[in-house]
């Protein structure tokens, strides 16, 4: 490629990821009322992007090797009991990357 | 707005980025590392976090710039990753009303992790809640540019066992999730994202599994929940 063909290819990417970040406020301006339906997925839509959120930071284990999913589960049963037990991100976050790190450098 | 409104809102703001400032420097640094080991000179990743800054995208980018040209298949597979910010930027609509010209760049800045933090935020009366998302975004894009940078330039350097030191983003999602779980009364729409995203990903794979699970997902939420909560929703707002 020549270099105008990798600026190219860079702002095509750049152009494409503004897209998808600015059409809903591009559609729905803030001059008008938000259609009440549309209000509805901003409520119900956050638990459930968080949901795949979660799913797509574990997409690359495979259940077939217990060495790629089991340190996973075993940290995320960790940062979920630290959450729970103490309530504070970075406690829970700091806990269970250390944790995960310690499982995939000492016994994994 | 004086400099102490400013000062309040990044006081309040960094404490939120921590996390977000360990998994960007580690991640950022990955990615200028690869594609320092693509053979990029360090200003195309600089460049492209500047630019792009969606973490995954600029992986993905670095391969696009190796194969043939092609800059429609390149604009379409672009959104076909990022859509999931249609739903970010959906759910933050009424959140980024009344917020000047900062909105611009709070939409530019959108990535996963900004969005996370400025959808869940609690912020105190006295912080303005502008200027603390603008600083969240602003942070955010800080790290990961700089981690890039020092990738990029200083990569080879590194000799400590950084193995496992990703997992830092699972955790702050699972986080995310379990905070938003405690929180509600009602877990159909958790409970639905992470069920429709599972089962997506075993049939579609880890590379497409996000497109059917939003459509999946917006289905769901649309008709089968949509007389049970409307009037909830119209009552709060």
């Amino acid at each position: 490629m020549t270099l105008i063909q990798e600026m190219i290819i860079i702002g095509v990417v750049a152009a494409g990821t503004l897209t998808t970040r600015f059409l809903p406020f591009i559609i729905f301006s803030s001059d008008s009322p938000t259609p009440s339906y549309i209000k509805y997925l901003g409520y119900v839509l956050p638990p459930a992007v968080f949901g795949l959120l979660v799913v797509y930071a574990l997409r690359n284990i495979e259940l077939s090797s217990i060495q790629s999913f089991l340190p996973e589960m075993i940290s995320v049963a960790v940062v979920i009991i630290l959450h729970y037990w103490k309530r504070s991100m970075l406690l829970s976050i700091a806990g269970g990357t250390l944790f995960y790190m310690l499982l995939v450098q000492v016994f994994f | 707005m004086t400099a102490d409104k400013h000062l309040n809102a990044i006081k309040y703001a960094f404490p939120k980025t921590i996390p977000i400032l360990a998994g960007f420097s580690f991640l950022g640094m990955a990615y200028g590392i690869y594609m320092h080991s693509l053979g990029f000179a360090p200003i195309y990743a600089i460049m492209m976090s500047l630019l792009i800054f969606a973490g995954s995208m600029e992986f993905v980018a670095g391969n696009l710039l190796l194969s043939a040209f092609n800059p429609v298949s390149a604009f379409i597979l672009t959104l076909m990753i990022n859509a999931r910010h249609l739903f970010y930027g959906i759910s933050m609509l009424d959140k980024f009303k009344n917020t000047g010209k900062k909105k611009y760049y709070l939409i530019y800045g959108m990535c996963d992790e900004s969005f996370v933090i400025n959808s869940t935020a609690g912020i105190p009366k006295d912080v303005d809640k502008g200027w603390f998302m603008f600083y969240v975004t602003l942070l955010n894009q800080i790290y990961w540019v700089s981690g890039t940078a020092i990738g990029s330039l200083f990569g080879s350097a590194i000799t400590f066992d950084t193995s496992g030191l990703e997992f830092v983003m699972t955790a702050l999602f699972v986080v995310i999730f379990v905070e938003q779980w405690m929180k509600e009364h009602d877990h159909f729409s958790s409970m639905a994202g992470l069920a429709i995203s599972a089962v997506c990903l075993m049939i579609f794979g880890a590379d497409q599994f996000i497109l059917p699970a939003m459509v999946i997902m917006l289905l769901v939420l649309s008709f089968v929940r949509r007389d049970k909560m409307k009037d909830k929703v119209v009552t709060d707002k």
